[in-house]
């Protein structure tokens, strides 16, 4: 029941002789234009990101906590806790 | 025929903006800092935090509102141990220095090392403990 519905269906789209070369490259093109425009407009979303200031903070927090020995979780600079 | 391709087209446009959009905002949540460099650098820096201690607890070294530590009272050094205080001092900024460069660099932005570093300088001071001299944003020491 499937496959002859398919092999109709492919038939109807890929060989049809009538088509017209520009008709068929059209769609192509398109979709391959949106694609590009779809990835120049993500990747401007991910390259031009300003400085992330919450996210420095962050990070300076648990590096000077580190540098303070104010953590007891973090990864130690001496082995074992000598104090 | 066309209709359904356009709806591909643009399902195809939103899955990929969709895409990006969680590691945009993993880039804004969180700044590489674990490179073998920051990693070093931050070992040498808590080493030598506990050479350093006592003498902001004298009040012999502060932390200046640049983030950078100084020998303000050299006085408060006995004689013996000051040329290596002020060797620490200088090692330390050092270290800061090339800190803020690593972590500009782990995270690709050379640039934000300028914003890094000012980020830096008002947590250093921040996260002083009670009794440590430190500078106010007009450059007076102030006791903590």
């Amino acid at each position: 029941m499937k496959l002859p519905a398919a092999s109709a269906n492919s038939r109807s789209a890929f060989a049809a002789p009538a088509w017209p070369r520009r008709a068929a490259f059209a769609p192509i093109a398109l979709t391959v234009s949106i694609a590009a425009l779809g990835f120049a407009v993500a990747g401007c979303v991910t390259i031009n990101i300003y400085f992330p200031a919450a996210a420095a903070e962050k990070a300076a927090d648990r590096i000077i906590e580190e540098v303070y020995q104010l953590r007891k979780d973090a990864v130690p600079a001496k082995p074992a806790e000598a104090k | 025929m066309t209709k359904q391709l356009f709806s591909a087209q643009l399902q195809l446009v939103l899955a990929l903006l969709l895409a990006h959009a969680p590691l945009a905002a993993w880039a804004q949540a969180n700044l590489e800092i674990n490179t073998p460099a920051i990693n070093g650098l931050k070992q040498a820096m808590a080493a030598r935090h506990a050479q350093l201690a006592p003498h902001y607890v004298s009040g012999a070294v502060g932390i200046e509102r640049d983030g950078t530590v100084a020998l303000r009272d050299a006085n408060a050094v006995p004689l013996p141990q000051r040329a290596a205080v002020s060797g620490l001092v200088g090692a330390e900024n050092n270290d800061r220095t090339a800190l803020y460069r690593e972590i500009a660099r782990a995270n690709g932005k050379p640039e934000w090392e300028g914003e890094i570093r000012n980020t830096f300088a008002l947590r250093w001071i921040d996260k002083a403990a009670p009794g440590w001299q430190v500078q106010n944003p007009q450059g007076q020491w102030v006791k903590k």
